[in-house]
């Protein structure tokens, strides 16, 4: 159920951002989701990849500081909605969202949403229940 | 034994400056007449070293700064022929050239005798077994306090530094007594120990004489509880002669200054200006009865304080206190002193681990600003902004209350700030 995300500390100044993905690339490592949480001085890469082992290699490696975080991956219909059925569901048990991305690619007609949670478990069970697809680990990486 | 020299430790203070002036005098005629780099000095300030006959006028006379050592390397500054000198020492400085000092005969029994006094004020005694574990060779330590033992006739085990397990051995199978190594090295010690199930209290140690690198008193109560001993500080540097210019005795409450020999005074280390008594600032000292190297005001850039009372302990020599800084490393920000070992504590607080970190002034308009830059290291990070935030909020809030200055904390990668030879360059001055 859970999807490992790789979370990267990057400074805020130009070509961070490069330099972790032409690393990443070198070695063959693809990446099939990201987002960017920036502050005025640093920022947080976080993405889930096809190789989590080698990505974090490559990562320790060129001793980037980074971290490993469990999200979860849900289907979300795409159209216009969607996504607001899947924010209400959590909404009614109080779950809050720390953060939140889409998918590159589209899993059928469905959109994917990575969602970060504090409760993570209850999150799951919440839209598993809600007849959500929560995508597993394999599901994800095959997409 | 209480005292190694009683009429010297506990003399009157007026006796004592009788001596100290007649001893100024003497020196100051002799580097005129020895060193060029002295005669040129006092010509160009106008002393006249038949003039110097009270200790009060040391003040007036020039500062000898280490950069002296640079620009006389290696033997310039000797007021010996090296026909005399019979033992070099250097300090390897981290930047540039050694720091070359030279002893004659009677210089290595003068600073026996002040080695000697060291240890005894620290409660050694003639039946103690002495390990030396300080280096032997071009560093000052083993050999200083390898002479400072014989000298007391106490029993001395030369070691030197390295192999915690066999020092260990030794310390258990040969009976010692007093310990003399870097207080870095007395925690070396305590790990191994700890690794292979040894006890301090099964151990026959009762004293250790750490010194050569500065430390703090809570490092001190963390060594004595678990090393089961009386952990002294020791001062000395080799420009001056090495181990032996000051010393804890077993009141711990401030470092005794042999005074007789190495005449300490306190200015402040921007103007130069002489501090009165208690003030804290840069220490300076005064050889006079070296042969060799005998310095006139030499700048030890080592931030303390002096005072004067009647000690527990017996001794009315000076005291001085331990040393709290360099001023190499000392920013002055918005009038604020500010050592990087202030942020280096406050940042081992709260990562508990060696912080990589490194301190940026820069100047914007008329006012200083402070900055502060920190190694996101795994152990901090997290992958949360909000985390990370708070983080940098925490530090800032400790550095506002450890000194009492506004600093920007800014979150870097690991490996991005510089390294000199392995070591990081803390400071940036832009100002």
């Amino acid at each position: 159920m859970k999807v490992k995300q790789i979370s990267i500390f990057l400074e805020n100044r130009a070509g961070r951002l490069n330099s972790v993905v032409s690393y990443l690339g070198e070695a063959n490592v693809n990446i099939r989701a990201l987002s960017l949480a920036d502050t005025s001085d640093f920022g947080i890469l976080r993405m889930i990849v096809d190789q989590p082992e080698r990505a974090q290699k490559v990562l320790a490696d060129k001793e980037f500081t980074y971290s490993l975080t469990d999200v979860i991956a849900v289907e979300v219909p795409d159209k216009p909605g969607g996504l607001g059925r899947v924010l209400a569901a959590l909404e009614r048990d109080g779950i809050n969202v720390e953060y939140m991305y889409a998918f590159v690619e589209k899993s059928g007609d469905a959109a994917v949403i990575i969602f970060r949670f504090e409760e993570i478990e209850k999150a799951a069970e919440i839209l598993n229940g809600q007849g959500f697809n929560v995508l597993s680990n394999e599901e994800v990486l095959s997409l | 034994m209480d005292f190694f020299e009683p009429e010297i430790e506990t003399s009157v203070p007026e006796q004592l400056r009788e001596l100290q002036s007649k001893r100024l005098s003497k020196v100051v005629n002799y580097v005129y007449e020895k060193v060029p780099f002295y005669r040129e000095k006092f010509d160009q300030q106008g002393i006249e070293p038949e003039a110097v006959d009270s200790i009060e006028q040391i003040s007036s006379l020039p500062l000898t700064e280490k950069d002296d050592f640079r620009d006389n390397y290696p033997y310039g500054l000797f007021a010996t022929d090296l026909r005399d000198v019979v033992r070099v020492h250097a300090s390897s400085g981290t930047t540039g050239q050694p720091t070359v000092v030279g002893y004659t005969k009677n210089d290595i029994k003068l600073w026996s005798h002040t080695a000697a006094r060291t240890l005894v004020c620290g409660g050694a005694c003639p039946d103690d077994i002495i390990q030396v574990a300080y280096g032997y060779g071009l560093f000052t330590g083993g050999l200083g306090m390898h002479y400072g033992g014989e000298e007391l006739g106490a029993t001395v085990i030369p070691i030197s530094s390295g192999n915690s397990r066999k020092q260990l051995q030794i310390i258990n199978d040969f009976g010692t007594t007093l310990i003399c190594c870097t207080p870095t090295y007395a925690l070396q010690l305590l790990e191994t120990a700890s690794e292979e199930g040894i006890d301090f209290h099964d151990l026959p140690l009762k004293a250790g004489f750490f010194g050569a690198e500065p430390w703090s008193d809570s490092m001190r109560k963390s060594i004595e509880k678990r090393m089961n001993l009386d952990a002294l500080d020791i001062y000395g540097l080799s420009e001056i002669i090495g181990p032996g210019v000051s010393s804890e005795c077993l009141a711990k409450d401030g470092l005794h200054v042999f005074e007789d020999h190495f005449y300490p005074e306190i200015i402040d280390p921007q103007t130069g200006e002489a501090l009165p008594e208690d003030e804290k600032g840069e220490l300076v000292v005064t050889c006079f009865t070296k042969e060799t190297l005998p310095l006139i005001r030499y700048r030890t850039r080592d931030i303390t304080r002096l005072w004067r009372e009647k000690c527990d302990c017996g001794r009315t020599l000076v005291k001085m206190e331990r040393v709290s800084g360099r001023t190499d490393d000392m920013l002055i920000v918005r009038g604020v002193n500010v050592f990087p070992s202030q942020i280096e504590s406050v940042l081992l607080d709260i990562e508990e681990t060696e912080p990589h970190y490194q301190i940026i002034v820069e100047r914007e308009g008329t006012l200083d600003e402070l900055e502060i830059k920190v190694e996101v290291s795994r152990e901090i990070f997290s992958d949360e902004v909000k985390e990370l935030q708070a983080l940098k909020d925490k530090i800032a809030r400790a550095v506002s209350e450890t000194l009492n200055l506004r600093a920007k904390i800014s979150l870097v990668e690991p490996r991005s700030l510089k390294r000199h030879q392995g070591k990081a360059q803390r400071v940036i001055d832009r100002r």
